[in-house]
């Protein structure tokens, strides 16, 4: 048994959860532009659906405004509806 | 703001349109004017212009895979818009369009883009 190697009985928490903020209050954005493509596709996944609250962390306010332009820009062809691979 | 009477109420709109890429450069261009043209005749004023041109879509619209994006902020009477729709909806060049109201804070958020200030997204990027 190596000098350094101790077993604990139960495993330490060593992952300390990154607590989430709302980039939106945080940092004081107040409008999101639904022409900025790239900066719209931090909430989308893979498949460009949008992600939910509890991964983007957003605030329920900005989330909305987040969806509603998502919502334009898909409309407008800057998004696709559906896909694989986006990033 | 002129005209802040209950009727000819003057709100900021910015106009996104997608024309069709078998337009030539001068046809795009006089179907910009032509819609600048529709804005100041009612009573507007076109804020800005921005022609991004031809750009490839994210999924095809009427068969076609690219159109030539166009987008133009202007103020006008809260009634104009429903003109500007019908011209469109009848013009066969025009893909697709989309207008939106601006808050206070989108008009200044996009004073900012234009001038090349920092809008406060770039912090926001790797967050």
């Amino acid at each position: 048994m190596a000098k350094n190697e101790i077993k604990y009985l139960t495993a330490i928490k060593t992952d300390k959860r990154v607590k989430k903020f709302c980039r939106f209050k945080k940092y004081g954005i107040r409008y999101i532009d639904y022409k900025d493509v790239e900066f719209l596709k931090k909430f989308l996944n893979e498949q460009g659906k949008l992600l939910p609250r509890r991964l983007s962390g957003n605030s329920l306010k900005y989330q909305r405004k987040v969806s509603d332009a998502v919502k334009k820009a898909r409309q407008m062809a800057l998004l696709p509806y559906v896909t694989d691979l986006l990033k | 703001m002129s005209g802040m009477t209950k009727r000819g109420k003057m709100n900021n709109y910015e106009l996104m349109v997608i024309f069709t890429p078998v337009l030539s450069d001068d046809e795009f261009k006089a179907a910009q004017k032509k819609y600048t043209a529709l804005v100041t005749e009612n009573g507007g004023s076109v804020v800005a212009e921005n022609p991004w041109g031809l750009k490839s879509l994210a999924y095809p619209i009427q068969k076609k895979t690219t159109g030539l994006y166009w987008v133009l902020e202007y103020s006008a009477p809260a009634e104009f818009n429903e003109k500007l729709k019908i011209q469109m909806l009848r013009d066969e060049s025009v893909l697709r369009q989309l207008c939106t109201k601006l808050d206070k804070y989108a008009v200044e958020y996009n004073a900012k883009k234009r001038s090349g200030v920092k809008t406060g997204t770039e912090k926001a990027v790797e967050a």
